[in-house]
């Protein structure tokens, strides 16, 4: 290398600092990147599989009919159900019967999704409601109440 | 005495004209003018911590905190308290005097330093302490005195990894002490004064020009008159200016080793958490740890100032004409603010450099302060020297044949040649360019409850 590339080179070593300094510069005006959590959400996939949810029909009928399919399927046996029989003045879902109870443990709950796939009428499925902290573990223990849809209103 | 004649005494009479009675109203006065720049230094650190995180984080293109208060800004409050609140550790092992010590003697130089910095020509409120003769060597002495903390700490503490930062601490800054010696000697040359209110005097161009015939022991006189000519007719001479290279130089090298002086990025050695988990302060734990990070932030604060008084014009607007100094409202928040904007200016260069260079080896620090700052500081001050006797064009001359022989020197130095033929520069510098900032798409919902039906969000997206 001659003399003068040598300057080159040692010039640009000076101005490197600077070059520098202009990107930090430049990019402190920039939007920032940080998704602020609790006011903005990221969305998350359609296959997302976090809380289970329990659904209804159009009319208001829940959908699950007690058969347990779900808890047979469940590889950690997180959920358990108790049948009731629907009669005529009191009618919560199409079949013969419907869930009386059923509560999933949540920290037993791997969310692998077999309950979903197990049940025969799509009552129940994984969405992305993916806050579930909670400082006691009895209140983990979600109850049928906690994750029915809320009924439609009456019209 | 009456009230009005105290408050006239003590708002605006010299201290050579104070009644000989009236001493204890002097003394009074020397109090409550020194809270004011050490209230001013730590009453700015809590919102500096913030601003620097803050400011680092839109470089980095984050948030920084932005929780606690408007814009996050009592953030630093509530850091201080949760320090406060931990438990204070002292090791079993410790020198006990000096690990208790080394904390307020990191703290102290700082608060001392800042009472010579004026905020005002005055000599009753212009300063901490406005008429120090030899403020220079004052500013000097105190700011050197800072780096016994740190050693202290480092050795008191019984742990090598604190031993090592102190050591290394102590090595950097008599290191580019010497620097920053030649750089602030430079500016006495140039202004052939050793006080600081005279430094700042010598840097306005409607200014008050000493009057030898009232000028006595205690008290420098000043008549107001045409000190020098501004330039373009409307700058103040500036010291960052004077000569043109050489005010510069000596500038820049005030600043490299005040970045150096105060520990802060890209001399951050003795706190390099890669290799010595904390450095000087791993030992330390609550008000001690509180301290140490009080006096290096205070110490940022001090030493901007100092550069802003030195080089940058203090308390002087840029604008000659504008400058105002006379004893009323605007007279007095016209300088307060010059010399405030010119702190701010300089923290923001502080966290600007600790956002962009990353820290350099230990090795390559000490030769650029020995090989680097010391001779161009040396050979600038030799150039300043000879502008002053023999005019600025014969110093100009000699600075411009020491550059340029120093340049062919330094290019056909055998080290150079074997870096400049493996420098990488390009190539990485292309990476940079090519990468893109991380973008992603946003959707807002409702503050703190999750969406009814989660899926919501993501089918907007879809649809
Ligand atoms: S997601 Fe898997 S583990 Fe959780 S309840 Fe359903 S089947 Fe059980
Ligand atoms: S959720 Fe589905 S599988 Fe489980 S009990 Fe109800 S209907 Fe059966």
């Amino acid at each position: 290398m001659s003399l003068w590339d040598d300057i080159k080179a040692l010039a640009e070593e000076v101005k490197a600092p600077l070059t520098g300094l202009s990107i930090t510069d430049s990019y402190s005006r920039q939007p920032r990147v940080t998704i602020q959590y609790p006011d903005v959400r990221r969305p998350l996939s359609r296959r997302a599989r976090w809380r289970h949810v329990l659904n209804r029909y159009e009319n208001g009928l829940e959908k699950c009919i007690g058969c347990s399919l779900c808890a047979g399927a469940c590889p950690a046996n997180a959920i358990y159900v108790k049948a009731a029989e629907n009669t005529a003045e009191n009618r919560v879902s199409p079949g013969e019967r419907y869930a009386e109870q059923y509560e999933i443990n949540m920290i037993r709950c791997i969310f692998c999704g077999y309950c979903e796939e197990a049940c025969p009428t799509q009552a129940i499925q994984l969405k992305d409601i993916y806050e579930l902290a909670d400082d006691e573990r009895k209140d983990l223990i979600y109850t049928k109440e906690m994750m029915l849809t809320p009924a439609p209103e009456e019209e | 005495m009456d009230f009005s004649q105290f408050s006239h005494i003590f708002w605006s009479v010299p201290t050579n004209e104070v009644p000989a009675a009236d001493w204890w109203i002097d003394v009074l006065r020397a109090f409550v003018r020194i809270l004011v720049p050490v209230f001013f230094v730590l009453l700015l650190v809590p919102p500096l911590v913030w601003f620097e995180r803050r400011l680092l984080g839109f470089m980095q293109q984050r948030q920084g905190p932005n929780r606690v208060g408007p814009e996050g800004i009592v953030q630093t409050i509530a850091d201080g308290v949760k320090l406060l609140m931990k438990e204070d550790i002292i090791p079993s092992n410790v020198d006990r005097t000096l690990y208790v010590l080394a904390p307020i003697i990191m703290l102290i130089p700082a608060l001392v330093t800042a009472g010579v910095l004026p905020w005002h020509p005055s000599l009753v409120w212009g300063a901490g302490a406005p008429n120090v003769d030899i403020g220079v060597l004052y500013l000097l002495a105190w700011s050197s005195l800072a780096v016994y903390g740190v050693v202290m700490a480092g050795w008191a503490s019984n742990n090598k990894y604190a031993l090592l930062g102190g050591l290394r601490s102590s090595a950097q800054m008599i290191s580019y002490e010497l620097g920053m010696g030649i750089a602030v000697v430079t500016v006495v040359l140039i202004s052939g004064a050793l006080s600081v209110r005279d430094i700042v005097f010598d840097q306005s161009a409607y200014g008050w020009i000493k009057d030898a015939a009232h000028t006595t022991a205690h008290h420098a006189a000043y008549t107001w008159g045409i000190v020098h000519k501004p330039w373009l007719g409307f700058l103040n001479p500036w010291h960052v200016a004077q000569f043109f290279p050489m005010g510069f130089v000596a500038a820049f090298i005030y600043v490299v080793a005040m970045l150096a002086e105060t520990n802060r990025s890209p001399f951050d050695l003795p706190e390099a958490e890669t290799e010595l988990v904390a450095g000087y302060h791993t030992e330390y734990t609550s008000m001690k740890f509180a301290m140490f990070f009080m006096g290096e932030y205070a110490n940022m604060v001090v030493v901007s100032a100092i550069a802003a008084t030195l080089f940058f014009g203090g308390w002087t607007t840029p604008i000659a004409q504008l400058d105002q100094w006379d004893n009323t409202a605007v007279g007095w928040i016209i300088p307060a603010a010059m010399i405030s904007a010119k702190i701010g200016l300089g923290l923001y260069f502080f966290v600007w450099i600790r956002a962009t260079l990353p820290r350099i080896r230990y090795d390559m620090l000490m030769s650029f302060g020995w090989k680097g700052i010391f001779p161009i500081a040396l050979g600038n001050l030799f150039c300043v020297a000879v502008s002053l006797t023999a005019g600025y064009w014969a110093g100009l001359a000699v600075w411009i044949v020491l550059a340029v022989g120093a340049l062919l020197i330094v290019a056909n130095l055998d080290s150079t040649k074997r870096f400049t033929e493996k420098t990488r520069r390009r190539s990485v510098l292309g990476l940079y360019a090519s990468a893109q900032p991380f973008q992603m798409p946003l959707v807002k919902t409702s503050n703190g409850a999750p969406p009814v039906d989660g899926r919501t969000a993501a089918e907007e997206l879809v649809k």
